[in-house]
């Protein structure tokens, strides 16, 4: 009856780029249930990023299957554009739309992809930019808000899907360091509220206190995937060992 | 002195109403630049949209072993066969072969002048505009795809709005060498603006004035067009800050 909660398998994924020499996925297998958080670690090159890209099949893997809800998305036959409907994306750069305000890039998906009513959608925006304490920058353009801010609007933007799925990706390490308290504060609500989570990230910090499990690649790889508390306290291979005494 | 200017001014301009010719030559400049302006932005358009789709999507489709991957593929070739021709060669010579070759039966030369600079404009614009698609940070199509829209969306919505404002300079670039390179269509006997200041000159044996006159002409066509840029490009801005 396990499997009934489990949103997101991956099985023996593979990720070979040209030449077949380099292995950014090199036979990645993992399971993500729903409600959990889940931390990607380890050092850069290692593949995290590769593989929580893979989920939305922004990265096409070289070999191996991807089950979201139970669908293999990996299929050539399934829709991708609905299923990324489903999974709320978060980029290290943000990537809002520089040539539309910040309600418009809220807006534009779910009245044009979910052909949701106009009035309905702005209600909501507006709620969820009260939620993260950014109401009164509606109407900037993405050029006039700091990091932490364009941030904060890239998550609330992923939101307005209603996504099943949030995937991090290394969401605080474009910003400067007093920036990025308020984006991992509203990661840790949302965490509190029991969205699925998949997220790259460098704050170990982060990583202890919200993951349920953390994962740890190397070498594109994962070595190990724990609790925060065996990660941390009882690491079992050398890499990882060697990784946290270079970032702790 | 001033005698001399007003001899030589009457002489060239005024006798024989030959300030008229210079008013038809202008027209024909104005006929046909305006006319190959817009063949040149629609094939452009086309042209870089086929290019642009391709080299974002052809993984995709050979992936899904779509049946799109070798159509597409294939007006990708005719694309890249028609920048290659256009750009290798002189427009003049485009020209010639159009009138004498192409559409030998045809007296339509103003029509044969359009059709050519057209499809010579075309080429540069084509070129323009997928520089500035393939400008955009690979960054803003991921955002795209995450929330959900398909390819066409993400162009809509995303991309396109920001090609525009990008590529605006360069387009006024190619419509100002466009407008200056019509200047060879006396070569299929269009009395245009340079073609008529070429004709008073031979009539009245002064150089002086008509080549002026026309060299002053095109210069405030151009400046006319630089003002038109700069006024689109500070409206396009003022939609961001």
């Amino acid at each position: 009856m396990r499997d009934d909660n489990v949103v997101i398998k991956v099985e023996h994924l593979k990720k070979y780029y040209r030449d077949h020499t380099i292995h950014a996925l090199d036979d990645v297998s993992v399971e993500i249930d729903r409600g959990e958080v889940i931390c990607i670690i380890g050092p850069s090159g290692s593949g995290k990023s590769t593989l929580l890209r893979s989920l939305n099949l922004l990265e096409m893997p070289t070999d191996g299957h991807i089950y979201v809800d139970g669908i293999d998305i990996t299929d050539p036959k399934t829709d991708i554009n609905l299923h990324r409907q489903k999974m709320g994306m978060v980029f290290q750069h943000f990537n809002l739309f520089p040539n539309m305000s910040v309600i418009g890039n809220m807006t534009i998906a779910p009245e044009k992809v979910l052909k949701q009513p106009k009035n309905e959608v702005n209600d909501r925006a507006i709620k969820l930019l009260e939620r993260v304490n950014l109401a009164d920058r509606k109407d900037a353009y993405p050029d006039q808000l700091s990091g932490g801010q364009k941030q904060r609007i890239a998550i609330v933007r992923a939101l307005m899907m209603n996504p099943e799925i949030m995937l991090f990706d290394e969401p605080t390490s474009a910003l400067d360091p007093e920036m990025v308290g308020e984006v991992l504060d509203v990661m840790k609500d949302l965490a509190r509220e029991g969205m699925t989570m998949a997220v790259v990230t460098h704050e170990m910090g982060f990583a202890r206190e919200v993951a349920d499990r953390i994962v740890f690649m190397d070498s594109g790889k994962i070595l190990e995937i724990d609790t925060p508390k065996e990660i941390f306290e009882n690491p079992k291979s050398d890499r990882l060992k060697d990784f946290l005494a270079k970032v702790l | 002195m001033f005698e001399q200017f007003k001899a030589d001014f009457t002489l060239n301009f005024i006798d024989n109403d030959r300030w008229l010719m210079l008013m038809r030559g202008l027209v024909a400049t104005l006929q046909i630049t305006s006319v190959a302006l817009i063949i040149g932005v629609a094939i452009g358009v086309i042209v870089a949209a086929i290019r642009s789709t391709y080299d974002k999507n052809k993984d995709e489709y050979k992936r899904r072993g779509d049946a799109t991957y070798y159509i597409l593929g294939f007006f990708n070739l005719l694309c890249r066969i028609y920048l290659t021709v256009i750009r290798g060669t002189p427009t003049v010579v485009q020209l010639l072969i159009a009138y004498f070759i192409i559409f030998a039966s045809s007296t339509n030369s103003l029509g044969v002048a359009m059709f050519a600079f057209g499809l010579n404009s075309g080429a540069y614009v084509a070129e323009i505009i997928r520089g500035g698609i393939m400008s955009i940070d690979a960054g803003q199509f991921e955002a795209g795809s995450s929330l959900g829209f398909h390819y066409v969306q993400t162009m809509r919505y995303v991309i396109v709005p920001q090609v525009i404002k990008n590529v605006l300079p360069a387009l006024f670039n190619e419509f100002i060498v466009l407008i200056k390179e019509t200047s060879v269509a006396g070569y299929i006997g269009i009395e245009d603006l340079t073609k008529m200041g070429d004709l008073i000159r031979s009539r009245t044996f002064s150089a002086f004035m008509p080549l002026l006159a026309v060299a002053g002409i095109y210069l405030i066509l151009v400046m006319g067009l630089t003002a038109l840029d700069d006024r689109l490009e500070r409206r396009l801005r003022r939609n961001e800050r």
